[in-house]
C-alpha cells in the first residue's frame, strides 16, 4: 500500500508533509491542489515529516493539501523514439503539449505508443541472458536500436519465446523470459530507469584509451577530450560557451547527442530547435536533428526540474551506450544545476557550505562526472559516454565553489578567456591555462602515435611552450617598449601570434573552417611548427610585424579553402615562395 | 483597501520583522494575499499553522494585535485595452486621478511560455541611436539591460529609444524611481504624443522598497496581455533592476535565509531569469521585448547583480561617459547584443556586419595608440589616423544623441574610412569597398 500524507509547510517550492507511512528519498509524490497533481520528490525525510522538492509552482497549495507517495523514483522511459524528441527535465514531451504556456500539473508521454517500429530479434530461443543482454534490435533512423534485457532484472533469465520479425509498437511484447525460479517474464520495447542511478548492465569500465573528434582545433589539436572522457568549459558570459558547445554539438563524433539546456537562455534553445533539423551530421550525411535529444529546463521553468534535466539526458546516454553506441552529453550550464541545489539546501535551512552551497556540492558533481566512461559490454562490444559541461562562474572568477569541484572531477579544462574573447580571437580558450589528462594517459599517447604521426604529442606540448614563450616576450615588449627588446623577442612574440591565428582560432561560423578533420589539423601544426623553426632575421621591428602579418594572412586563406583544393595547393605553394622570398 | 465577504481575519501576531509578520492561521494557502492594518502582505511561507507574511508597505506601525484578512488570492491585475495611457502604482491602483480599470481579472508572475512554441526573434528595432542600431542590434523578443553608473542619463536614452521603436505598446516598469525621474517619464511620454500606446507601474522612492518586487510581474502581466491576447508587439522598460534585486535581499534577509554572493540571496539567478525570460517571441505574431537597465556600482559588472543578470539577458549596453568628446557613449567593446547576426545584413544592408567590425576594429587600435601614448612611446602615421579617426567616430555614431537611420550610420562609417584611413587597412571585403567606398 501506498504511503500518503498531508501538506504542513511550505516555503516557496520546498513543502513538509506529514506521512502516515515508509517512504524512501528520491521517492515521487503527487500533491494535490484542486484538480491539479503535482509532482514533487522527497530529499529529507525527519521523523513522520519529509521535506519534499515539488517541480512546479506552489502558488495557492495550503497546509492540509494531501499528498500521495508513489513508491518509486523519478524514472525515464526509455525505448525506441527517444532520438529528436525535446523534453523538459521530467522527460515530459514538450511538443505534444497544448497551447503556448506550460500549464502546471500537465505531464506528457515522452514516447510515441501508436508509432510502429520494424523488429528484428537478435537473440534465439533458449538463450541465457542477464540484464542489458540485446533480445532484438528496431531502426531508429539510421542506428540500430537495441532491445535490451531490461537493467533492472536481477540474476539470468531463459528466452522462452521471442516475436518474429515484424512491425510492432513499443508496448508489443517482444520477448518471454524465464527467471531462476520457472516465472516467466513478459519484455517490450520501452523499459523504466530510476535517473538518479547509474545504468551498469557492462562487464567492464576501462580507461578511455581514444580521442573524440570536435572538429575544433583547440580541443582536438591541443587538449584532446577522450571517447568516454569528461571535460568541462568555465567561462564569464559573453566569452562564447554556448556558441563552442554548439559547434562541439554538431561537430562532435558520436552517434547519439544529448544536450542538456539547463537553466540557461530559453532562445538559445529555440535557436536548436531552428538549426538543427536543418542541418547535416558531418559523418552520416543525416539531418542533425535525427541524433539528437534535447533536455530542455530553460532558466523560468521549476528549479527542482532543473536537477532532474542533467539526470534525465545522462540516463539516456547511458541507455544508448548499452546498445554499443558513441554518446556525446552536453550540458549547459552545471553551474544553474548547482544553484538549484543551493537554492533546496537554502530553504531546508542546512548549514551552508562555501558561498552557501550545499556542503556536499563536490560530492554531487564528481559523482555525476564518475558516470560518463568508455565499457565493454556484455558482448564484447564497447560503447562509451562522453561527457561536456559549461561552468558559468559567478563574476568570471574560477575560484568559487562549482568551478573548483568540477576542475577535481573533469578530466579536461577548457578556460574561456574574457580577454581574448574581447580580442574577438576565438574560441576563446586560454591555450596556456587550459589542459587535457588525457595527453599523459599512456593508451592515448599510443593512439596519436599511431593516428597522428610518432611523436604528435611532443608537437603538441612544443606549440604550446612556444605561445608561452611568445606570451612573456609580449609582456617584456609591454615594459620595454618595442625598441627597448632585441629583435628576437619580437620574433618570438610573432611566431606564438601565428600558432594562435592559425592554429588556435577558428572561425566558427565559416563552413570550411568550423570543422576540421584530424589529417588537417595534422598537416597545419606541422606546417605551423617548420615554419616556427625557421630562423629569421629582420631589420627592424615594423619590418617583422608587417612580415608575420602577411604570412598569417596567406595561412588564414588556406583555412578558409577545402583541404587540398586547388585554391588551398595554390596558397600552400605562394606561402612556399612568401617563405623563399626572405631566405635570400 | 476594500475587504470581501467571508474573508478569514486574524488579529494575533506572533513576530514582527522590518518587512514581514507571522501568525498563526489555518488554511492559508501559499503567495496569497492579505490586509495587514490596511497594507497589504503576501504569504511567503507556512510551517505547521504559523503563516509568514511579506508587507509590502513595510510594517511600521503595525501592532501585534493587528487585524490580518486573508484575501484568498495571489496578487492580481485587471487587463484590458483601458490600460493604455494609464499609471499605476505597484498595486495596479491608477496614480493618474482617472478611474479604475475595468477588465478580466489575472493573476501575475504567471506560467512560463513553452521553449518549444517560441518563436527565433528576427525584427529589427531600430532606436536611431548608432551605437545600438549599428553596433548591438536589437531584435524584437530579445531581453537587453543598460549596465550604467548612477550619474548616466540611462532614463533618458531609455526614453528615446521607447517612443523612437516601432511598437505597439510600450510598458514601463519603474522602480524605485525618483520623482523627478518620473515626472520625468510622463512628461516624455505626453510630449510625444504616444501616451496612448504606454502603460506604466511606477513605484518610486518615497513609496516602500518591499513594494517594488510587485512591480515586474505587473507590468509583464499587462505586457502578455497585448501580446498573447492582441498579438501586439510590446516593449518592456525596467528601471532600475539593481533596486528590485536589493528588494529581494532586504525580504531574504528578514526571513534568515543564508546570503550567497554580495548578500543577495541564493535565488537571485532564478528570481530574475523569471522576470526576464518573459520576453518572447510568440507564433502568432505577438512579442515582448524587454529593455531594464541595470545600476553598477562604479562600472564593476562582477558585483553579482550585472554578473546573473548577464548570464540571464542576451547581451547588454554599457553606458559611459568618453572623457576624450565629453561624450556619453555606448561602449563598443563591452556592450553586446546576442541576437544581432539574426538581423544584421538580412533586414539592413548587406555590408553592415563587416562595416561595423572594422569600425570597432579601428577603435580598438586607437585605444591601443591612446595607451602607447600615455606610457611615452612615439606614435606612428597610422596611430595618429586612429586617434583622430576615433574622436569622430565617438561624436559621429557612438553618442547616445545621435539620432539617424541604419543606412545612414553604414553611410557616415564608410566617409569616416575614406577620410582616414587606406582601402587595405580597413579590411573590409573587396566587393563592398567596390561598391561602397565613397568617391572623393
Amino acid at each position: 500500500m501506498k504511503s500518503t500524507g498531508k501538506v504542513i509547510g511550505i516555503v516557496s517550492n520546498l513543502v513538509t508533509v506529514q506521512i502516515d507511512g515508509p517512504v524512501a528519498e528520491n521517492e515521487l509524490c503527487y500533491i494535490t491542489l484542486g484538480d491539479t497533481r503535482m509532482l514533487a520528490e522527497v530529499i529529507k525525510v525527519n521523523g513522520d515529516k519529509a521535506s519534499v522538492q515539488v517541480f512546479e509552482s506552489t502558488r495557492g497549495l495550503r497546509n492540509g493539501d494531501p499528498v500521495e507517495f508513489e513508491g518509486r523514483m523519478l524514472e525515464a522511459s526509455l525505448g525506441p523514439g527517444l532520438l529528436s524528441s525535446v523534453y523538459d527535465g521530467l522527460q515530459n514531451d514538450l511538443t505534444t503539449m497544448e497551447g503556448v504556456f506550460l500549464k502546471r500539473g500537465e505531464y506528457t508521454d515522452p514516447l510515441h505508443h501508436e508509432k510502429l517500429w520494424d523488429y528484428t530479434p537478435l537473440a534465439s530461443v533458449g538463450d541465457k541472458v542477464i540484464a542489458a543482454d540485446w533480445l532484438g534490435e528496431v531502426k531508429e533512423g539510421w542506428l540500430p536500436h537495441k532491445i535490451m534485457v531490461p537493467f533492472s532484472f536481477k540474476g539470468e533469465y531463459t528466452v522462452k519465446s521471442l516475436a518474429p520479425a515484424g512491425s510492432y509498437n513499443i508496448d508489443t511484447t517482444i520477448a518471454v523470459l524465464t527467471d531462476e525460479n520457472g516465472e516467466d517474464v513478459p519484455v517490450t520495447m520501452v523499459q523504466k530507469w530510476p535517473v538518479k542511478i547509474a545504468i551498469k548492465g557492462y562487464k567492464e569500465k576501462p580507461r578511455p584509451s581514444k580521442i573524440m573528434r570536435t572538429g575544433v582545433r583547440v580541443f582536438d589539436t591541443f587538449n584532446p577530450i577522450a571517447e568516454g572522457g569528461t571535460g568541462f568549459i568555465p567561462g564569464p558570459f559573453g566569452c562564447g560557451k554556448t556558441v563552442l558547445q554548439h559547434a562541439i554539438a554538431k561537430q562532435g563524433e558520436a552517434d547519439v547527442i544529448v544536450m542538456a539546456a539547463c537553466g540557461e537562455r530559453a532562445n538559445e534553445v529555440v535557436e536548436i530547435f531552428t538549426e538543427f533539423p536543418e542541418l547535416i551530421d558531418p559523418y552520416t550525411g543525416r539531418k542533425l536533428m535525427e541524433r539528437t535529444t534535447i533536455i530542455c529546463n530553460t532558466s523560468n521553468m521549476p528549479v527542482a526540474a532543473r536537477e532532474a534535466s542533467v539526470y534525465t539526458a545522462m540516463t539516456i546516454c547511458e541507455y544508448y551506450r548499452a546498445m554499443g553506441l558513441r554518446c556525446l552529453l552536453l550540458a549547459d550550464s552545471t553551474s544553474r544545476w548547482a544553484q538549484a541545489l543551493r537554492e533546496m539546501s537554502n530553504r531546508m535551512e542546512e548549514l551552508p557550505g562555501a558561498d552557501a552551497f550545499p556542503v556536499d556540492l563536490s560530492a554531487i558533481i564528481s559523482n555525476f562526472y564518475s558516470r560518463a566512461g568508455m565499457v565493454i559490454l556484455n558482448n564484447g562490444k564497447t560503447g562509451a559516454v562522453t561527457f561536456i559541461g559549461t561552468v558559468s562562474p559567478a563574476g568570471g572568477n574560477l575560484k568559487e565553489p562549482v568551478t573548483e569541484s568540477t576542475k577535481k572531477a573533469a578530466r579536461c579544462f577548457y578556460a574561456l578567456e574574457q580577454n581574448r574573447a574581447d580580442q574577438k580571437r576565438y574560441p576563446a580558450v586560454n591555450p596556456i591555462d587550459s589542459y587535457s589528462k588525457y595527453l599523459e594517459y599512456p593508451e592515448i599517447r599510443e593512439y596519436l602515435d599511431e593516428n597522428m604521426g610518432q611523436g604528435w604529442v611532443d608537437k603538441v606540448a612544443e606549440a604550446k611552450n612556444l605561445v608561452r614563450r611568445g606570451k612573456e616576450a609580449n609582456d617584456q615588449i609591454n615594459i620595454l617598449g618595442d625598441d627597448g627588446v632585441p629583435m628576437s623577442y619580437h620574433e618570438r612574440f610573432w611566431k606564438s601570434e601565428l600558432i594562435d591565428f592559425i592554429l588556435l582560432q577558428q572561425d566558427g561560423f565559416d563552413p570550411i573552417d568550423c570543422n576540421a578533420p584530424m589529417d588537417r589539423q595534422k598537416y597545419m601544426l606541422e606546417l605551423v611548427l617548420d615554419i616556427c623553426h625557421r630562423e629569421f632575421h629582420f631589420e627592424g621591428y615594423e619590418q617583422c610585424r608587417e612580415y608575420f602579418k602577411d604570412m598569417i594572412n596567406i595561412l588564414r586563406q588556406m583555412n578558409y579553402n577545402e583541404f587540398h583544393s586547388e585554391k588551398f595547393e595554390q596558397y600552400r605553394e605562394e606561402l612556399n615562395q612568401f617563405l623563399e622570398k626572405h631566405g635570400n | 483597501m476594500a475587504t470581501k465577504a467571508f474573508q478569514k481575519t486574524y488579529t494575533q501576531l506572533s513576530a514582527i520583522t522590518k518587512a514581514t509578520i507571522s501568525l498563526q492561521a489555518k488554511g492559508i494557502a501559499n503567495d496569497e494575499l492579505a490586509v495587514v492594518n490596511g497594507k497589504l502582505a503576501q504569504v511567503v511561507k507556512t510551517k505547521g499553522d504559523t503563516a509568514t507574511l511579506q508587507v509590502f508597505a513595510g510594517t511600521e506601525g503595525i501592532p501585534t494585535n493587528a487585524e490580518v484578512s486573508f484575501l484568498g488570492n495571489p496578487p492580481t491585475l485587471k487587463v484590458s485595452d483601458a490600460l493604455s495611457g494609464r499609471f499605476f502604482n505597484a498595486y495596479g491602483h491608477p496614480i493618474d486621478g482617472g478611474p479604475e480599470v475595468e477588465g478580466e481579472e489575472r493573476q501575475i508572475g504567471g506560467p512560463s511560455v513553452n521553449p518549444y512554441k517560441r518563436r527565433q526573434p528576427s525584427q529589427l528595432i531600430p532606436t536611431g541611436i548608432a551605437g545600438i542600431d549599428l553596433n548591438n542590434t536589437l531584435v524584437s523578443g530579445q531581453k537587453i539591460p543598460f549596465f550604467a553608473d548612477p550619474d548616466q542619463p540611462y532614463n533618458q536614452v531609455m526614453a528615446d529609444v521607447a517612443l523612437r521603436a516601432d511598437v505597439d505598446k510600450i510598458i514601463l516598469g519603474g522602480m524605485g524611481l525618483s520623482n523627478d525621474d518620473y515626472l520625468f517619464f510622463r512628461h516624455q511620454f505626453e510630449g510625444a504624443g504616444a501616451l496612448e500606446k504606454i502603460v506604466s507601474f511606477v513605484n518610486t522612492t518615497e513609496e516602500p522598497p518591499v513594494e517594488r518586487l510587485l512591480i515586474p510581474d505587473m507590468a509583464l502581466t499587462a505586457a502578455e496581455y497585448f501580446a498573447v491576447d492582441k498579438n501586439e508587439k510590446v516593449l518592456v522598460l525596467l528601471t532600475d533592476m539593481t533596486l528590485y534585486a536589493d528588494a529581494l535581499s532586504i525580504v531574504s534577509n528578514r526571513m534568515d535565509q543564508i546570503p550567497s554572493k554580495d548578500s543577495m540571496p541564493g535565488s537571485l539567478y532564478s528570481d530574475l531569469a523569471k522576470i526576464y525570460e518573459k520576453a518572447v517571441q510568440l507564433p502568432a505574431g505577438g512579442s515582448i521585448t524587454i529593455i531594464a537597465v541595470t545600476t553598477l556600482n562604479d562600472g564593476d559588472i562582477t558585483h553579482a547583480i550585472p554578473d546573473n543578470t548577464g548570464y540571464i539577458t542576451e547581451g547588454q549596453l554599457f553606458l559611459r561617459a568618453d572623457t576624450d568628446t565629453g561624450k556619453v557613449i555606448v561602449d563598443p567593446f563591452r556592450s553586446l547584443s546576442r541576437l544581432k547576426q539574426l538581423v544584421q545584413g538580412k533586414k539592413t544592408r548587406e555590408d553592415h556586419s563587416q562595416v561595423m567590425n572594422a569600425s570597432v576594429r579601428l577603435y580598438a587600435d586607437a585605444q591601443n595608440a591612446k595607451t602607447k601614448l600615455e606610457n611615452g612611446f612615439d606614435l606612428s602615421d597610422y596611430d595618429l589616423r586612429c586617434l583622430d579617426y576615433a574622436k569622430d567616430y565617438a561624436i559621429q555614431l557612438l553618442s547616445i544623441d545621435v539620432n539617424i537611420t541604419i543606412e545612414e550610420m553604414l553611410d557616415t562609417a564608410w566617409k569616416l574610412f575614406a577620410k582616414y584611413f587606406t582601402k587595405a587597412e580597413t579590411g573590409i571585403k573587396q566587393v563592398f569597398i567596390d561598391k561602397y567606398w565613397p568617391e572623393s
